[in-house]
């Protein structure tokens, strides 16, 4: 009963992760029907900025700030330069610019800060939380992410729904021809989706990075997982984005922790995969997507 | 039956008046427009102008190029050739968002209406070229909740739980919200009950008329179209073939045969 408990909340925990990886891939999708396979790429990017900025003044959350702001340019730069010329090509192009992007910024990242594994600060105490005596599997720094990820997702959310620019995204997602003839610039909206896409990521990248390492593939698989929960919750919905997360999470964690050794840690990834065929078999449009769908 | 020479004529600032109401001046005027998509030529040389403040119907079968004109109009394709000018300033090539901002709102056929918004969201939409203050929006979507009482009612529903004449409502609301000069209306009555499609003609009217709004209304049901409008053009194969007075037209039995089906 313990452990199940432990499994759970450390499965919460990284559900998080991958719902802010989601929820990143989620904005693009629903404003240009594009999945941004940099995603990951620009995530470990702007979470080596942290780590250099960490390094040169010695603050946590001078790191911490800069990677989000870093990860903000860094998708705004993205949709500008090499995403914007794809528009009205093939949609193919822009599934293989995404991936170009992807090798660009990895290879960038090798030359600029080498390959070598670096270990990341967390920003509390890495140590198991304990409740009488007991551990419960997760320490105060899971609880900030946790936190962190709740927090950045209710204020989108709240954004989305009660600004004139979150209308203004909206619209443009739904319908661009009814938006742009309403004189919403669409381009400026796709930009600044992307850009908050940038800082999803960077945030995923910078709190999850203390229990992966960084290097210049760290964010391959968080990318993989975060993927999963996006197809999981159905592409289309913020919603959805955040419960397959946690849903991902959670089951990742079981496998992990019942199977236990290095079986276990193999096999989550192989259950995250068996999750995604499954999903794509059964319900293509996930969990949200088709519910809204039948809607309209 | 006249042909293009008559809008040609009319190219010159206030030098012919064809609308009954019209004061003379050309709000839109489209001069020798040609535009397509990819290899398709989908108009071909059109040159049509919309008196201020009067109806003016666009007529033709399906294909004839219509909707061309209209998406040519504000933006949504790119003319290869000609101008397009609004009240003497020329708007040509401009996106629709600067199109949208220069005055000139488009109704696009069928799907206006954003459902997975709420009304109220739909109507907000049509304020964004606005730079206006928070107090003089919220008058002015109460202004179009007090013409159109049937949105008021639904304000924070889904757009989707809408009829289809509430939906045609809605759409002219937000066109309206944008304070355009000029209308364009593709096809307001297609797909409505007949007293639903008589109440969105009054309403069309009425802008005309009351609030002196230039309307370029395109329609497949000629009838009712040239029954409100001040002035037709009749397209073909993206060709005008026929520019005059709505009762001219309606008047003109070979023509009616010929490109209108009544």
């Amino acid at each position: 009963m313990v452990e199940f408990l432990q499994f759970t909340l450390s499965g919460i925990v990284f559900g998080m992760v991958y719902a802010a990886i989601a929820l990143s891939l989620v904005l693009i999708w629903r404003g240009t029907r594009l999945l941004n396979f940099a995603q990951g790429g620009m995530a470990m990017f702007t979470t080596y900025v942290a780590i250099e900025v960490i390094y040169k003044t010695h603050s946590y959350w001078a790191g911490f700030v800069i990677a989000l702001a870093a990860g903000l340019v860094l998708g705004a730069v993205c949709e500008l330069t090499v995403v914007r010329p794809t528009t009205g090509k093939p949609p193919l192009n822009a599934v293989i610019v995404t991936i170009g992007l992807l090798i660009l910024i990895e290879g960038l990242a090798g030359i600029f800060f080498g390959g070598q594994y670096r270990s990341f600060p967390a920003a509390f105490s890495i140590i198991g939380l304990r409740v009488g005596g007991t551990p419960i599997g997760v320490s105060r720094f899971d609880v900030f992410v946790a936190l962190a990820v709740l927090a950045a997702t209710l204020v989108l959310a709240a954004a989305f729904r009660y600004t004139a620019a979150g209308l203004r995204m909206r619209a443009a997602a739904f319908n661009p021809t009814i938006a742009r003839l309403s004189g919403i610039r669409v381009g400026r909206v796709l930009t600044v989706g992307w850009a908050l896409a940038g800082l999803l990521g960077a945030l995923a990248g910078v709190l999850v990075s203390p229990s992966t390492f960084l290097y210049p593939n760290s964010m391959d698989a968080i990318f993989v997982y975060g993927f999963t929960a996006a197809v999981i919750g159905g592409l289309d919905s913020a919603v959805g984005a955040v419960v397959g997360g946690l849903i991902l999470g959670v089951v990742l964690s079981y496998a992990g922790g019942y199977v236990g050794g290095s079986v276990g840690s193999d096999l989550t990834s192989l259950v995250a995969l068996g999750i995604l065929v499954a999903v794509l078999m059964i319900r293509p449009d996930g969990l949200f997507g088709g519910a809204r769908m039948r809607r309209v | 039956m006249s042909d293009e020479a008559v809008s040609n004529g009319a190219a010159s600032n206030g030098a012919v008046s064809n609308g009954a109401v019209s004061n003379g001046a050309e709000a839109l005027a489209v001069e020798g427009l040609v535009a397509g998509y990819g290899e398709v030529i989908a108009l071909d040389g059109v040159t049509v102008t919309a008196a201020a403040s009067g109806i003016t119907a666009v007529l033709g079968a399906n294909g004839a190029g219509k909707t061309t004109l209209l998406r040519a109009i504000s933006g949504m394709i790119k003319p290869r050739r000609g101008r397009i000018l609004l009240a003497d300033h020329d708007v040509t090539g401009r996106s629709p968002e600067q199109i949208v901002r220069a005055g000139i709102a488009h109704v696009p056929e069928g799907q206006g209406v954003i459902p997975e918004l709420t009304v109220e969201e739909n109507l907000r939409i049509g304020m964004m070229s606005w730079r206006g203050k928070r107090a003089a929006r919220g008058a002015a979507m109460e202004e179009e909740y007090a013409r159109f009482k049937p949105l008021a009612d639904r304000r924070r529903k889904l757009a989707s739980t809408l009829s289809g004449g509430e939906r045609q409502m809605l759409v002219i609301a937000r066109a309206l919200l944008a304070r355009p000069r000029v209308l364009l209306l593709d096809e307001p009555s297609l797909g409505l009950a007949p007293r639903v499609m008589a109440q969105v003609m009054d309403l069309v009217v009425r802008l005309s008329r009351e609030h002196g709004l230039t309307i370029v209304l395109v329609e497949q049901n000629a009838r009712s179209a040239l029954a409100i409008a001040d002035h037709g053009v009749v397209l073909n194969l993206g060709r005008v073939v026929a520019s005059a007075d709505a009762a001219t037209l309606a008047a003109d039995v070979a023509l009616r045969h010929h490109y209108l089906g009544f």
